[in-house]
């Protein structure tokens, strides 16, 4: 029991049990759901021939043949490339996209056991330092490929996603103001604070709107998804920065991106949608208007980590439809809406939220 | 003409609303979604055609592979005139001449191949054949095989199928008699 509980080995189960239980799995199923979602969107029915007999599981194989198929393709390295950097560029979006989940607590702490892989006191600074290293991922690839095509996407992506992380940044000021704290599980406890009573969650989505659409559309730049793909912008450059890859260091690359929605999804929910929490729903039970309804302790454990995953999976379902619904902007589009018009609107939250709290110090509203 | 022209003033939206960007997305997002919900809970209405399960009917005059028809006797209309093979701009028939007793047609094809492959379905050969003897509704649009050699379609394949066609229904032209009866000295190749 003593060895189950040190810290080490509590880490390396939550690392084991998060990681590739929930995040790669989640990921996975994403490569196949996006593609069907699209379908959905688009009025088509979407993959669904790969089979074993006469079993398709309306599509559920085209992950396993997918991964086959990767696996078992030639892995085509042009004349010229760096080796060691090609080599190594895939992995850097990964690493960034994978690290993120380092601080995002799944519920709360029960006891001496924590749902969260390490809650260091720096939390929220340290993501946005990893996730900034996905940039790595994206430069080195193109720098490396020895080709005109993936260095214009490199260059195009390491310009969009260092200048949105000025505001990805700024935009969560605001909120470190209004909860006091940068460490994450801070944040996600003051979430479950009322407003009136105990009737509006303090969520971050009501202290912090503004900042929530500035977080999101900085977090999908960064995420080189639709409506900011110009770093690959198939019609233009072909595929950007990884066009030279193929085989398994391709789909790293596809993974990533998958892993990287899913630590969107995460990272909103944990900052902005309250987290784990369910509304109304303290350790000991249900408290609305006045009303007490108790909740045994393991039941309000199972209804943090189940409302965690829903509005994680509800988020990656509106990042996927968002993809099918907003047309691309062109990559001086990106970059005058992030900086002509993102970043004013994040400095004045950040003025903004400032004087209300001033306000609401000075007359104690 | 300009008295029909009419001017149309679209309006485009500009302003502040439109310049937020917010809720044009907002309404893109309600269209995406309801097709969503329908497509994945509700009525499904896919355009998609499952391919080699469901298959397209296609038009009457769609140019599809070859076809050679017979007469009413079930002997084979083509009299070996050569003009098909003169105009095809690819070069992919060939046909040799063989003789019929009956003087009123005198020629027949011996061999009559066509090679699918270099074919471009332009149709020029049906437009030149004097006899109606070749025509190209046979609704076969997709040639598929394994092996080049069975791109080469022979006098005989290129009579035999027309009758087995389901999906044009075609039906105007009688089926035809037996292989040997038809044609006592076919040599054509039928390669499967
Ligand atoms: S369709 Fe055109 S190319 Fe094909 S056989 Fe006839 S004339 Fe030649
Ligand atoms: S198919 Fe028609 S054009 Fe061609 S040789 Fe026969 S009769 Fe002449």
């Amino acid at each position: 029991m003593d060895i189950l509980l040190h810290p080490v080995t509590q880490a390396l189960i939550k690392i084991a049990i998060i990681v590739m239980g929930f995040v790669m799995a989640l990921g996975t199923v994403l490569t196949l759901m996006e593609r069907k979602w699209m379908s959905a969107v688009q009025d088509r029915i979407g993959p669904n021939r790969a089979n074993v007999g006469r079993f398709t599981g309306h599509g559920a194989l085209h992950i396993a043949a997918d991964g086959l198929k990767s696996i078992f393709k030639e892995d085509t390295i042009p004349k010229g490339v760096d080796l060691l950097i090609f080599g190594l560029a895939p992995f850097f979006g990964f690493i960034s996209a994978m690290t993120v989940w380092a601080v995002i607590p799944f519920a709360a702490p029960l006891g001496p056991v924590t749902f969260q892989i390490t809650d260091v006191n720096i939390g929220i600074l340290l993501v946005l330092a990893l996730t900034s290293l996905g940039v790595y991922g994206a430069v080195l690839a193109g720098w490396s490929s020895n080709n005109k095509y993936a260095l214009l996407g490199a260059a195009r992506a390491s310009a969009q996603m260092l200048s949105y992380e000025i505001f990805l940044g700024l935009s969560l000021v605001g909120l470190f103001m209004v909860y006091g704290s940068v460490q994450v599980s801070t944040l996600v406890e003051q979430q479950n604070t009322y407003w009136f009573g105990d009737v509006i969650p303090k969520w971050g989505m009501f202290t912090q709107p503004v900042a929530l659409v500035l977080f999101f559309t900085a977090m999908l730049a960064e995420s080189k998804r639709l409506p900011f793909d110009a770093p690959e912008g198939e019609s233009e450059i072909i595929a950007g920065y990884f066009m030279e890859y193929s085989g398994m260091r391709w789909s790293a690359f596809m993974l990533a991106e998958y892993i990287t929605v899913v630590g969107i999804a995460a990272l909103t929910t944990t900052l902005f949608l309250g987290g784990y929490n369910v509304p109304w729903l303290h350790q000991d039970g249900f408290h609305l208007f006045g009303g007490f309804l108790p909740v045994p302790a393991w039941l309000v454990l199972l209804l943090q980590i189940g409302s965690f995953i829903t509005k994680v999976v509800l988020l990656c379902w509106f990042i996927i439809i968002l993809r099918w619904t907003v047309p691309k902007f062109r990559f001086d589009q990106t970059m005058e809406l992030g900086w002509k018009k993102l970043l004013p609107v994040s400095l004045a939250n950040v003025a903004v939220t400032a004087l209300v709290l001033l306000a609401i110090d000075t007359w104690h509203l | 003409m300009t008295a029909n022209v009419k001017t149309i003033t679209v309006d485009r939206g500009e302003g502040l609303m439109e310049a937020l960007y917010l809720p044009a997305i907002l309404i893109g997002l309600g269209l995406t979604v309801r097709h969503f919900m329908r497509n994945m809970f509700g009525k499904r209405d896919v355009v998609t055609i499952q391919y080699p399960e469901e298959q397209r009917r296609v038009s009457p005059r769609y140019r599809g592979r070859h076809r050679l028809t017979v007469r009413e006797d079930g002997f084979i209309k083509c009299v070996a005139c050569y003009m098909c093979e003169e105009i095809c701009p690819s070069h992919c028939i060939h046909i040799d001449a063989g003789e019929v007793p009956d003087k009123s047609v005198e020629k027949y094809p011996v061999v009559f191949d066509i090679d699918e492959l270099r074919c471009v379905f332009c149709g020029l050969c049906v437009e030149a054949c004097p006899k109606d003897a070749i025509r190209m509704d046979t609704g076969i649009i997709a040639l598929a095989a394994s092996h080049r050699d069975s791109f080469d379609y022979t006098r005989d394949l290129l009579k035999d199928v027309y009758h087995e066609n389901e999906k044009t229904k075609f039906r105007s032209v009688p089926l035809p008699l037996t292989e040997e009866e038809a044609l006592p000295e076919s040599v054509g190749r039928i390669v499967r």
